[in-house]
């Protein structure tokens, strides 16, 4: 994992130095609402509706225990001893006080942590696959592209306040977790023909009110070109992206309305200029990869016999390895999620104790390295399978080895009504009333792979739009309404889901749900999955359960 | 009135003439149009000519007249529009101005040290009395991570 060094601490050191001042001017009324605003959204402060709402970088994903252990200690001291993951990786406290911001963020520089430009906008935190290095059909690396763009965008003096916000998300695998299809722009590592690694560039993706699935400006880019290229985008985008409509500035709406032939041209001519004297240099590049080396893996970690043993005679022991374990490239070891799913608690959420207790697992099992994922669990990305039973029992001492990664209880939810105030309905409530109604984990497990996101209003944050099945809140006549999409998907097979219908009513929502599984239990072929089956007999069946008695 | 140029409070030596005023004795400034319109004149004034560039303009096409202006001023009307963070670059990095870049108007004194890495020069913020603020401003941050002017 990257570690910081005298300039990476300086910077953030002077920042929150910089912040301090900030909030004392907007507490003592020297500058205007609009000003603090613009600020404080750069240091990751939103007001929400009870308080303010502090959202921390979790830079690509990558946290170690000592920073969870700070965290648990924010939580406990500023804030009502829990924290929020989010899909964006980052992490959010949902209650501090304005004038305790500036000290909170001193002491997430002391754990080499930050919350610079995690919303306002600008360019936000890159996001990469939460399987990165150990994963098993890896072309390279993503995470020291993520560092270098990290500092890149990181105080970039021009590209701070561009038309809207901008997000980035790198890729180094063939399947893709980071869904790179639907970020501002999207990275993936690909080999040539040449068998030469480089990037293939996706531009205009996103998702929000106007989901759009990226388009390949550039099938492959040589790796020293990397920042360059980026800056020829940006410049391109802050200078002629749309400011006189906020629904219109992102640069999806850029790359629509002029066409991407017209960008790509205004983009290469941009770069032409630009890339011989910004290269990335292969020195750069080794320097960043050597602070990603794996870690001191045993020799023969699969000899052990016990892991297949305890599989026989545990069964919840087996159900938790298949559902909530994956492949690791090297033999004997797995990485393990930690679900942030328990059914008692809203999606993504975790306690101070839950905190401490994941670093000290951490430490003992996964050389005290923790990662979020995109839909809002963690991982344990290095645990020999010889640890894993003692991983699980503990995990489900603390409420965290519900064994549903990946099934229709895993899903992601953004706040809500309940703290979000662009909220049109409440996103928690409706996560417990399924979870509720889905309480038979058999049922779930014969499910198997589907995703539902929900979100409680248009901007879409819990990126209902690529769910296999979407929920969307929307307001009607002051009442919560649930509009349904299917068949949706982030990962390689891009896809927006398709409106099942009208919006059912809050008191219909889980029962719809239910309805719409039943349809695929019945109907499926054999192990067809849940999207498959969508893809192949389209919205209709489901519709027409889910509306039989209108 | 005084402004900041090269991190020290100065006077300002400058004028800007509007559109349908008379021009004016010393250092004169004037929008783009009327530069576009009375070139001719305004080289043959008798003073320095300067030119104030809002977020719309395109910093391409004023860049075959740069050897002869010595100031641009780039109008702020709302802190949050970015455009003028890449005209600065443009002027300095991709022109070569050598001349003063000034940012005036409605900057926040927050972004001042963004300004100075893009290449502004000097400021002339709405309010006067903000000058020593925005002048420790431009020493927010002893460290940057990235290339770009300064
Ligand atoms: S989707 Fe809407 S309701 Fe949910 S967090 Fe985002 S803005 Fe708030």
């Amino acid at each position: 994992m990257y570690q910081y060094n005298e300039i990476d601490q300086t910077l953030v050191d002077e920042r929150v130095t910089q912040f301090r001042r900030q909030t004392e001017q907007f507490l003592k009324g020297e500058i205007t609402d609009d000003q603090f605003r613009a600020l404080r959204l750069r240091n990751g402060l939103y007001v929400q509706i009870h308080a303010p709402m502090l959202r921390v970088a979790g830079p690509y994903g990558l946290f170690n225990s000592t920073q969870f252990r700070k965290l648990a200690h924010i939580a406990r001291t500023y804030d009502k001893n829990y924290c929020h993951f989010t899909t964006r990786q980052n992490v959010q406290f949902n209650w501090p006080k304005l004038e305790e911001v500036p000290d909170i963020l001193a002491e997430l520089a002391g754990v080499q942590m930050h919350a610079i430009q995690t919303s306002g906008n600008c360019m936000r935190n890159t996001t990469s696959d939460h399987l990165a290095g150990v994963c098993v059909d890896e072309i390279e690396d993503p995470r020291p592209y993520c560092e270098i763009i990290r500092q890149w965008t990181t105080l970039h003096p021009e590209f701070d306040y561009l038309p809207r916000k901008f997000k980035m998300a790198v890729s180094g695998a063939l399947h893709d977790r980071a869904a790179t299809q639907f970020h501002d722009i999207g990275l993936h590592l690909v080999k040539n023909a040449a068998g030469e690694v480089g990037f293939r560039v996706l531009v205009g993706g996103g998702l929000g009110r106007t989901p759009v699935i990226g388009q390949v400006i550039k099938p492959f880019l040589e790796k020293k070109h990397l920042l360059s290229y980026l800056e020829a985008i940006l410049r391109i985008y802050n200078l002629f992206g749309r400011r006189d409509n906020k629904y219109k500035a992102r640069i999806k709406i850029l790359v629509r309305e002029s066409g991407l032939d017209k960008f790509s041209a205004l983009v290469e001519k941009e770069w032409s200029q630009l890339r011989d004297n910004n290269e990335l240099s292969a020195a750069r590049i080794k320097a960043m990869k050597e602070q990603f080396i794996a870690p001191a893996y045993e020799d023969n970690a699969n000899v052990d016999e016990s892991y297949a043993q305890l599989q026989e005679t545990h069964k919840a022991f087996a159900t938790w390895v298949k559902f909530n374990t994956a492949a690791h490239k090297v033999p004997g070891y797995r990485a393990a999620f930690i679900s942030l799913k328990a059914p008692e608690t809203p999606p993504g959420d975790m306690t101070d104790i839950q905190l401490d207790a994941v670093a000290d697992l951490a430490d003992r099992y996964s050389f005290g390295e923790i990662r979020s994922t995109h839909r809002q669990n963690l991982i344990l990305a290095d645990v020999k399978q010889a640890d894993l039973f003692s991983l699980w029992q503990q995990l489900a001492s603390l409420s965290l080895a519900t064994p549903n990664i990946g099934t229709v209880t895993d899903m992601i939810c953004c706040p809500g009504l309940d703290f979000c105030s662009l909220a049109n309905a409440g996103s928690i409530g409706v996560a417990k009333e399924i979870n509720d109604a889905l309480d038979d984990m058999d049922y779930v497990h014969d499910i198997g792979d589907l995703k539902i996101n929900m979100s409680g209003c248009m901007n879409g944050c819990a990126h209902q739009s690529v769910g296999h099945i979407g929920i969307l809140g929307v307001d009607k006549k002051g009442a919560e309404w649930y509009q349904i999409t299917l068949g949706g998907s982030s990962e390689n097979e891009a896809a927006i889901g398709e409106r099942l219908g009208p919006a059912v009513a809050k008191d219909q929502i889980t029962l719809a749900i239910t309805k719409i599984l039943n349809v695929y239990i019945t109907n499926r072929l054999n192990d067809e999955p849940f999207l498959a089956m969508v893809n192949r007999v389209g919205v209709t069946p489901f519709k027409e359960q889910v509306y039989a008695n209108n | 009135m005084q402004i900041i140029k090269d991190k020290q409070i100065i006077d300002d030596n400058w004028n800007y003439v509007a559109d349908e005023a008379e021009l004016v004795a010393g250092n004169v400034s004037v929008s783009f149009p009327r530069w576009q319109k009375d070139k001719a004149d305004l080289l043959a004034h008798n003073g320095k000519v300067g030119v104030r560039l809002g977020a719309v303009d395109c910093v391409e096409d004023i860049a075959a007249d740069l050897s002869t202006i010595d100031l641009i001023e780039l109008a702020v009307v709302d802190f949050a529009d970015g455009r003028l963070f890449s005209q600065a670059w443009y002027l300095r990095n991709r022109f070569a101005f050598l001349g003063e870049i000034r940012a005036i108007g409605h900057f926040m004194p927050d972004q001042v040290f963004y300004l100075t890495r893009v290449g502004v020069n000097a400021f002339a913020p709405e309010n006067n009395d903000y000058l020593p603020f925005v002048l420790s401003n431009l020493n927010d941050f002893s460290v940057k991570y990235q290339k770009s002017v300064n």
